[in-house]
């Protein structure tokens, strides 16, 4: 144990410093879109000519060009955070679709969609999650045929953010009808004006339209726009959902969401007592205040564990159900604290916060349901963490296909 | 930036473990139990040999000179095999009286006798955290009246570190004259604790003893609690996984319905990020000290939840077998019970880091 980072960090954090004091006033407005604004794309080029974006992308396709080197990008976020300063993107598009052609695109497909994504100039969707394939995701029926040179699409997807703003989709879709199921499918990468695509909005509980739903009607895409091989898409796809689940549960975002509910219980008054005098909810803060911390320093640890190329085990599987869960129960003591406050919504007048404890509360209740639900992350941690057997396939009747 | 145990942590803790394993297997720990033994001699004796009892206690005085992270991983294997030997007050808080408040003389007397495992200090610490039935020693001089209830490590003690109710210090040989100890039984048959009563025991004050003193010598115990919990339940997790696998109903392993599978992984969803904190709280108390009284009650709450919680599932897990004594499963169901509870349950520890964070008057 050292939580010193040493003297090549510190000096490091103190250029990330002097880089977030000298750039404050440049900080962007959110578009709210998830589609990003001028400012936004114009502080990601400063982010990424200066190494704070993009860190590891190699110059080449558009990045920095740094060595990975997970304690630098810590302290990165560390600081950013800190200044209340919006970190690089963290779209879709850059998280999931660059690292995957990182690793499995050609030189072409690099050099055509690295850097355009980057900057924040094209805009992707994940083409996924079917109406009938949710947990059980490799059953997706999206069906790809094949006509002369190209895929005709045919079929539904649900859960797509950002689709009605993105100019591409990355896409699951069944390209070998006759393979086992985890074996017929083809990871296919298409402009979203292609005619045949239909978004529709998909309305949640929150009462805002986080997701949409996107329909395939002979949407005809050149055979070449595929990613790695034909029938390898299922093993393209969990190459990066690891990287979407070590983004749910993120611990900093509970430690942010524990700061402002401490801010609010000093603040907040019932009767002329403040909500910190109250010993009920004093106790339910100090019991989640102990999760935060633990989850912070379980971050550490596998971070720790990533920079040393160590396999944390089971350890790493245990995140995204505790901080999914961590962030709801969050969510939930500011609602119970504001008491009838706590359920105000929209403009309602008495609004705390924009609504926002509600809304998170909901939301929350969605990222425990999606990114694998929380019942698909138990099969995982007592099958591959504690090597518990899998459920047994019920047997096949006789003549049932 | 490291935050992992080293090398050398990680061959002392399998050193200690793999002794423990043996020589505290649960045969062992019954016949312990069951003779109502104040602690087992035999392995106190053995763990002394490796050189742990004096894991905190500085080089010149015979010990290891280690830090309170080392001695949590002791703890912890200490829970994992629910050890009958006095840890937790004879090798972290006694210690850490002496180092800290004792006199040259106090510390070249006892800290050797300490170290070696010579002999065994008990610690009367627990009516600085809240009194009961009317518990506390006041101090006049030197001469100690009074009662002090669960003390740690009482039965088979030596000699006591106890606390007045100034926050001063004092040691008192286990014979003095005036001074009568009484046995409390608890559902732990590992680790008793005792009653003392004093009527005009003349002791010995250790020359700087303060309140922050006592405070740090709680935080310490704490953070050793939590560590025995971590490990208690971790051992009822692993306990709960291998009888799941093996165990058949319905013509297959329990262990491949998901309704098993999934109190597995909530046990272990719930405790893996604890380790991360109990490494943290015991860091702190030597690296970070303006952290250390603030995590220690953190990892001693959050410890006893998810201990409680562990304890009970992994029983239930072992469904009937889980509640006879033939499986000796509550042994580790008794210590999470009794760790709760000692040097302050969640709620009163959780009271005092609202306190600690000026959120409590």
């Amino acid at each position: 144990m050292d939580l010193a980072y040493g003297a090549e960090y510190e000096t490091f954090r103190e250029e990330v410093k002097r880089f977030v004091n000298e750039n404050k006033d440049k900080s962007p407005r959110q578009s709210g879109t998830g589609r990003p604004s001028d400012d936004q794309r114009k502080w990601q080029d400063l982010l990424i000519k200066n190494g704070y974006a993009a860190r590891t992308i190699p110059s080449e396709y558009g990045g920095y060009g740094a060595e990975p080197d997970i304690l630098k990008s810590r302290i990165i976020a560390e600081e950013f955070t800190k200044a209340a300063l919006p970190l690089g993107l963290a779209s879709q598009g850059v998280s999931m679709l660059v690292p995957t052609l990182l690793e499995l695109g050609t030189e072409e497909q690099k050099k055509q969609w690295i850097e355009p994504t980057i900057r924040g100039e094209v805009v992707w969707c994940q083409g996924y999650s079917e109406p009938g394939s949710g947990s059980d995701l490799a059953s997706l029926q999206t069906k790809a045929t094949e006509d002369g040179d190209d895929f005709i699409i045919n079929g539904q997807k649900i859960w797509t953010s950002t689709a009605q703003v993105s100019d591409m989709i990355f896409c699951l879709v069944r390209t070998e009808p006759d393979a086992r199921k985890h074996e017929g499918i083809s990871y296919l990468i298409f402009p979203m004006d292609t005619p045949g695509i239909e978004v529709r909005p998909l309305m949640t509980m929150t009462g805002y339209a986080e997701f949409n739903e996107v329909f395939f009607t002979d949407v005809r895409v050149p055979k070449n726009q595929i990613v790695a091989e034909r029938g390898q898409g299922w093993f393209v796809a969990n190459a990066t959902l690891k990287h979407e689940r070590g983004m749910l549960g993120d611990p900093n975002q509970a430690g942010t969401r524990l700061a402002a509910i401490i801010d609010l219980m000093h603040e907040e008054t019932v009767s002329g007592e403040r909500l910190i005098d109250n010993p009920l909810f004093r106790d339910r803060l100090v019991q989640l205040q102990a999760r935060v911390s633990a989850m912070q320093f379980h971050g550490m640890r596998l971070l720790t564990a990533s920079a040393k190329k160590e396999d944390p085990g089971i350890a790493r599987l245990v995140v995204k159900l505790m901080g999914c869960e961590l962030n709801h129960q969050l969510a939930a003591l500011a609602i119970d604290a504001l008491g009838e406050l706590g359920v105000l919504y929209e403009r309602s007048p008495h609004l705390r916060a924009g609504g926002r404890w509600q809304r998170s509360y909901m939301f929350d209740l969605g990222l425990i349901i999606g990114g694998g639900t929380a019942q698909i992350q138990k099969n995982i941690i007592s099958e591959r963490g504690l090597g518990m057997p899998r459920e047994p396939k019920p047997a096949r009747k006789e003549g049932v296909a | 930036m490291e935050f992992a145990l080293s090398e050398e942590q990680r061959m002392l803790q399998d050193t200690v473990g793999r002794f423990l394993a043996d020589a505290s297997d649960l045969d062992i720990v019954r016949k312990a139990a069951e003779a109502h033994e104040a602690f087992s001699k035999t392995i106190w004796t053995g763990f002394a040999e490796l050189g742990v009892a004096g894991i905190l206690i500085p080089e010149e005085h015979g010990g290891l000179g280690l830090g309170m992270l080392e001695a949590a991983l002791m703890s912890e294997m200490t829970g994992r095999h629910v050890a009958p030997i006095p840890f937790i007050g004879t090798a972290v808080m006694a210690p850490l009286a002496l180092t800290l408040a004792g006199s040259d003389e106090q510390k070249a007397a006892w800290l050797p006798r300490l170290a070696s495992g010579e002999i065994v200090a008990g610690v009367a610490v627990t009516e600085t955290i809240g009194a009961r039935d009317g518990a506390g020693v006041s101090s006049q001089g030197d001469v100690l009246s009074g009662s002090a209830l669960f003390v740690i490590d009482g039965p088979g003690a030596d000699l006591f570190v106890v606390a007045d109710k100034e926050g001063a210090l004092f040691l008192v040989d286990a014979s003095a004259k005036g001074l009568e100890r009484i046995d409390l039984t608890t559902i732990d048959l590992t680790r008793p604790v005792s009653e003392l009563r004093f009527e005009g025991v003349t002791a010995e004050r250790l020359p700087n003893g303060t309140p922050a003193v006592v405070q740090q010598m709680i935080d310490a115990g704490r953070t050793m609690i939590a560590a025995d919990t971590l490990g208690a339940g971790q051992m009822m997790i692993e306990k709960a996984v291998d009888y799941a696998k093996e165990r058949k109903q319905f013509g297959r392993v329990i262990g491949s319905f998901q309704a098993v599978k999934h109190l597995c992984a909530e046990m272990a969803a719930e405790l893996e990020p604890c380790r991360s904190l109990v490494w943290y709280a015991a860091y702190a108390q030597d690296a970070i000290p303006e952290e250390g009284a603030l995590m220690s009650c953190h990892a001693k709450a959050h410890l006893s939840e998810v201990g409680r919680f562990v304890a009970r599932t992994s029983t239930e897990v072992h469904g009937g077998m889980g509640f006879t004594d033939l499986v000796g499963l509550h042994y580790w169901f008794k210590r999470i019970g009794l760790d709760r509870q000692l040097l302050g349950g969640p709620e009163r520890v959780r009271e005092e880091a609202a306190r600690l964070q000026g959120w409590a008057a």
